[in-house]
């Protein structure tokens, strides 16, 4: 089995080696070896020109590889914490999202920004964000969020050979979790950003989410059927945009319920626009109103055992399914 | 077409009591209509003159399609029944404000498309449940919903009658034909019988009933002797001119006061509550000719057993000349049917929703009983059934409803009073 | 600020200057001419309400753009902010492009996409034509560590004003730049003026902007801008050390706008005296230095200079007759140019829901 921070090790590995183009940059991510080990030996394999140590100043690093990819460069940033983007704003969201559509087609930017997502560790508000939604809110912009090392591996892959920026958001508590490990063939394969996944099949209800939070609704549909006899289907979005929009509704015309597990705070999260859509596509399927797990709104919490509740866990998911009635 | 009962989808316009050129104040008889429960007459709401007879006598009609138009002075009635909706017909016989203005057509004779979508529109039914609905054409407010706040789910559809809903006059999306079971191809020597107004309405609740209550069964055997010689001697008594009174009178007294004594069995499934009733409204299956209806004897429990016994025979009386009141028929709690003057001796009736159980009566039997000497002797006994809707009643309820029944049919003396 | 009195200049006999032809001069003449007819059109224009936003025109500025422009080559790019027709008429983007675009016109440079503030055209190096103040700073570093990755000897020409210069990102990405030896040249182009505040209000500075590069060891130096001999000789320098030693430059150059900061600005005229901008245009006019330069040089008359202005002129009124008769792009074409998959109709493109709809 492989680790998700090795399948993602893995495929930046395969990538430098296939495409000459491909550069890393970021904080730690060479001689250090990355702060969560995921780059680790890759400096030490490739030298410092295709592996860059940045100084801590993301808006001048990150706005220096989207410059870069403009003259392709395929630059692939590490984030050491995605909550970081936020200092780096400007750069990723007016330069790297606007600037081929500013220039009427005539630019484009292959970029990767990459780096973990997640609440649930303890590090406070200004280390907990989870931006998908900001992003995914932007059109010019790609936003992957995997929840297993197979999907990790695959999708940075194309996440590197797209053509367009893509934001890879992964997680510091799914890095070294066996649950998301997964066996990996020897040979190389991508994954199509874009394509969800039914993770487990049911029938009575759709769970959909993306990240870790697919973990927690796969827990939740075990506990669902061991103890309620009530049978959870498990969507993974894998891509919040582009969206897979098919998978989400085949799902939800076949179960009629949906719960959207999505650790995004509530307010124009991920899940409301999953919710917009299973309405306006899915209304007469619809057996139950969509409901949603998400975290508690407010920034994210220090205490630990709390914020174990604020982010979506087992517990909240079984409780919501069962509202359906 | 005016909704004229709580279940009606359509009537038949049994006979004009007006005619073309007729002046009418409001309150004016104008027609006779068949529901499904009863014929009655329908009134104007509003003066005039009646302009047109749309509809021929013994036509049945959707809730809501014009019947008729009454005119004002100097206004000409259209040809045809006003189109663009249910209903358009003269404003007598809609509500009395004709709307304003000079419109040929006043207001409306009965409650419009839309007032009767609005009638499904006001039960709670999830989109999944509207669609299927739709589809097959079920009427959602003769369903009980399961889901939250009683909304109607899919797992309510699932099985329930299609193909009676009100054939509503507004365009809207075709409608697949009715899930049904389809009899054998008829033959020329084959007979077809169209529904009745009250077979249909048999058919559809009967259905919803079998299909989505989860009924159980219980039965017990009752000594009738005591029973049979209380009647004999009550009825030598009173003599031949006054009240007889019926086994069947001394089953619904007693019913109606072990219902008091097991007031669990007096209740109703309600989603996500169960309603128990302060009264015991008996309602009390009435056979007829082409069909059945079940009038309600109201608060059972306070009357005695004449009061009892008059009175349903006066609802089976006009039960069976059809002058019955849409009233009579509504609100009944526990049901009592009574197969036993039919020769039949234990059976199962299918329950009358929304209520939890229905008593089936059997004959009484002669047959030989072992005593409490043990010895084998002839005796008189009935089989008195229960049918208990699961979500509110469970097997121990049911059977300590039975007891108290059968405490009372054996000791009848005790429910003289 | 510069306010020594413009006479000939010290730097005609630079070597780069020296190497300069008739014809070559004529055309930095005919550049800069070209540049303020088209600016003067599209204001008459938008004072006609043919256009929207805002429109910052570089009137007064055109010797700073012709002068470091007309010393790139084949891998020599250009970035800039939001004051961009300058540079972009410089690189060699036509008339009609730019107009169009200011219009809103399908037939724009960026298909009525951008609009003023964002120019490109990245045939010809040039890279645009940036909203945010200092956005596009960490951009130039960007293209710097491009050509430098790829092993090409080139540099990146990254233009600023002097309100950019307090900004973080600048600062990043000096630091960047000097720390891995980036081709970039930074080209603050000092118009005195931050919007409507003045240099001295809005920043902490000794003598120069540019002599901030010394936190970083970055070499700076800074000039006299409506100067083109200077502009170009100093340009070279810089260009030189990004060529040969892949180091960064910061260089300053003294400029006047003679608008506001954009057509929108209600204020031009109240943060400084009228006073003030009749000398900078009697004394340091661009094209005028230039005019005389030459004509004392011998190469140009005045009928010929006549002639160059009359054929911008109507170049300009062409364009903007062009922009008139294009059409507007089609509602459908706003979600193109968004997604290089989508457009290009890959399987990438294809895959999952780019787009959403109410």
């Amino acid at each position: 089995m492989t680790l998700y921070r090795h399948a993602l090790n893995r495929a930046l590995d395969e990538e430098l080696a296939n495409d000459d183009n491909v550069v890393i940059i970021g904080e730690e991510v060479a001689e250090y070896d990355g702060a969560y080990k995921v780059t680790e030996g890759l400096w030490k394999k490739w030298g410092d020109k295709r592996v860059v140590d940045a100084p801590i100043s993301e808006a001048g690093f990150i706005g220096m590889g989207i410059g870069a990819s403009m003259l392709g460069v395929r630059p692939v940033m590490e984030l050491m914490f995605f909550s970081f983007a936020y200092v780096a704003f400007d750069q990723m969201i007016n330069n790297a999202a606007c600037v081929r559509y500013m220039s009427g087609g005539l630019i484009n930017c292959p970029i990767v920004v990459r780096g973990p997502a997640n609440g649930g560790t303890n590090v406070g508000a200004t280390h907990s964000h989870t931006p998908e939604n900001l992003f995914a809110n932007m059109p010019g912009l790609k936003v992957v969020v995997p929840s297993t090392a197979r999907d990790a591996y695959g999708l940075m892959k194309s996440a590197i050979r797209d053509n367009d920026p893509v934001y890879f958001m992964e997680n510091t508590l799914l890095y070294g979790d066996p649950a998301a490990a997964s066996e990996l063939p020897e040979e190389e394969f991508t994954l199509p950003i874009g394509s969800a996944e039914v993770k487990r099949s049911g029938t009575d209800v759709s769970l959909i989410a993306h990240g870790r939070s697919v973990l927690v609704a796969l827990e939740a549909a075990k506990q669902l059927k061991e103890e309620k006899g009530v049978d959870a289907e498990v969507v993974d979005l894998r891509s919040i945009r582009p969206l897979d929009e098919e998978t989400i509704l085949n799902s939800v015309v076949k179960t009629n319920r949906a719960v959207l597990v999505d650790e995004n705070k509530p307010f124009c999260g991920v899940s409301a626009q999953i919710a917009a859509t299973i309405q306006q596509e899915a209304f007469d399927d619809l057996d139950a109103p969509v409901l949603r797990v998400t975290s508690i709104d407010a920034p994210a919490i220090y205490s630990p055992p709390l914020e174990k509740e604020q982010i979506p866990n087992v517990g909240r998911v079984v409780e919501k399914v069962m509202q359906l009635g | 077409m005016p909704k004229l009962s709580d279940t009606m989808t359509e009537g038949t316009l049994l006979k004009w009591l007006v005619k073309v050129g007729d002046s009418v104040d409001v309150g004016d008889p104008l027609a006779e209509v068949e529901t499904d429960k009863a014929t009655m007459e329908m009134v104007a709401f509003d003066e005039g003159t009646v302009g047109a007879l749309y509809v021929k006598e013994g036509t049945k009609t959707a809730l809501g399609e014009t019947l008729a138009v009454l005119l004002e002075e100097g206004e000409q009635a259209p040809e045809q029944p006003p189109s663009g909706g249910a209903i358009t017909v003269g404003k007598e016989a809609g509500e009395a404000d004709t709307g304003g203005g000079d419109e040929t057509r006043g207001t409306e004779i009965a409650p419009n498309s839309e007032q009767v979508g609005g009638n499904a529109a006001r039960a709670k039914a999830s989109p999944l449940a509207r669609k299927i609905a739709t589809a097959q054409n079920i009427d959602l407010s003769a369903i009980t919903g399961s889901g939250p706040g009683g909304r109607i789910v899919k797992r309510d559809l699932e099985g329930a009658p299609a193909g009676n809903a009100a054939k509503q006059a507004s365009a809207g999306p075709a409608t697949k034909p009715p899930a049904m079971i389809s009899p054998a191809s008829a033959t020329a020597e084959d007979q077809r019988i169209e529904l009745s107004s009250m077979r249909a309405i048999i058919a559809e609740r009967l259905l919803a009933s079998k299909t989505q209550i989860p009924h159980f069964y219980l039965h017990v055997e009752m000594d009738a002797e005591p029973l049979m010689g209380l009647l004999k001697q009550a009825n030598i008594t009173a003599g031949e001119k006054s009240n007889k009174l019926t086994i069947n009178d001394v089953i619904l007294k007693a019913a109606a006061s072990a219902a008091v004594a097991e007031p669990r069995v007096n209740a109703s499934f309600d989603g996500n509550a169960i309603i128990q009733y302060a009264n015991v409204n008996l309602s009390v299956a009435i056979a007829l000719d082409d069909g059945l209806v079940t009038p309600v004897i109201r608060s059972a429990q306070e009357k005695s057993l004449l009061e009892i016994s008059l009175e349903v025979k006066d609802l089976a009386q006009r039960a069976r000349s059809k002058k019955l009141s849409p009233d009579e028929f509504s609100g009944g709690t526990l049901t009592v049917s009574n197969l036993g003057a039919y020769g039949i001796n234990s059976f199962d009736a299918i329950i009358n929703p929304p209520q939890a159980v229905i008593l089936s009566i059997g004959g009484i039997v002669k047959k030989p009983i072992v005593d409490s000497e043990g010895q084998i002797v002839a005796g008189a006994r009935m089989d008195v059934g229960i049918s208990c809707d699961h979500r509110v009643v469970d097997g121990a309820v049911g059977a300590s409803y039975l007891a108290e029944l059968k405490k009372r049919i054996e000791n009848p003396a005790s429910i003289l009073l | 600020m510069t306010t020594q009195l413009a006479d000939q200049s010290n730097y005609a006999q630079a070597e780069i200057n020296l190497q300069l032809d008739a014809e070559e001069k004529i055309k930095l003449m005919r550049d800069m001419i070209r540049i303020r007819r088209f600016e003067e059109v599209s204001l008459k224009y938008y004072n006609a309400d043919k256009m929207g936003g805002f429109l910052h025109l570089y009137i007064g500025q055109e010797s700073i753009a012709v002068g470091t422009i007309s010393l790139c080559g084949e891998n020599d790019h250009i970035i800039t902010a939001y004051r961009d027709h300058g540079h972009a008429l410089a690189v060699g983007m036509g008339m009609n492009e730019c107009m169009a675009e200011l219009f809103g016109k399908a037939t724009g440079c960026s298909k009525g996409k951008g609009g003023s503030m964002h120019f490109f055209a990245p045939d010809k190096n040039y890279w645009g034509g940036h909203g945010i103040v200092a956005g596009q700073t960490p951009l130039g570093i960007g293209l710097a560590y491009g050509i430098k990755y790829k092993g090409l000897t080139g540099s990146s020409l990254c233009f600023l004003g002097d309100g950019a210069v307090n900004q973080g990102a600048f600062h990043e990405s000096l630091n960047l730049a000097e720390l891995w030896d980036l081709p970039v040249i930074y080209i603050i182009e000092n118009n005195g003026y931050s919007m409507g505040t003045s240099q001295k209000r809005s920043s902490a500075f000794k003598g120069s902007l540019a002599q901030r590069g010394e936190a970083y060891g970055i070499a700076w130096e800074s000039a006299k801008g409506h100067d083109i001999y200077e502009v170009r000789a100093k340009t070279k320098a810089a260009l030189d050390r990004a060529h040969q030693e892949n180091r960064p430059t910061i260089l300053e150059l003294a400029t006047y706008r003679y608008q506001g900061h954009s057509v929108a600005d209600a204020n031009a005229k109240k943060y400084r005296t009228p006073e003030e901008i009749v000398h900078h245009k009697e004394n340091f006019d661009p094209l005028n230095v230039w005019k005389n330069q030459l004509m004392q040089e011998g190469v140009l008359s005045e009928e010929s200079y006549r002639q160059i202005d009359s054929e911008a002129k109507s170049e300009a009124r062409q364009a903007a007759e062009f922009a008139e008769q294009s059409p507007y792009p089609e509602i459908g074409e706003i979600t193109d140019d968004v997604y290089f998959e989508v457009d290009k109709d890959t399987e990438a493109g294809n895959q999952g829901r780019h787009f959403f709809h109410d």
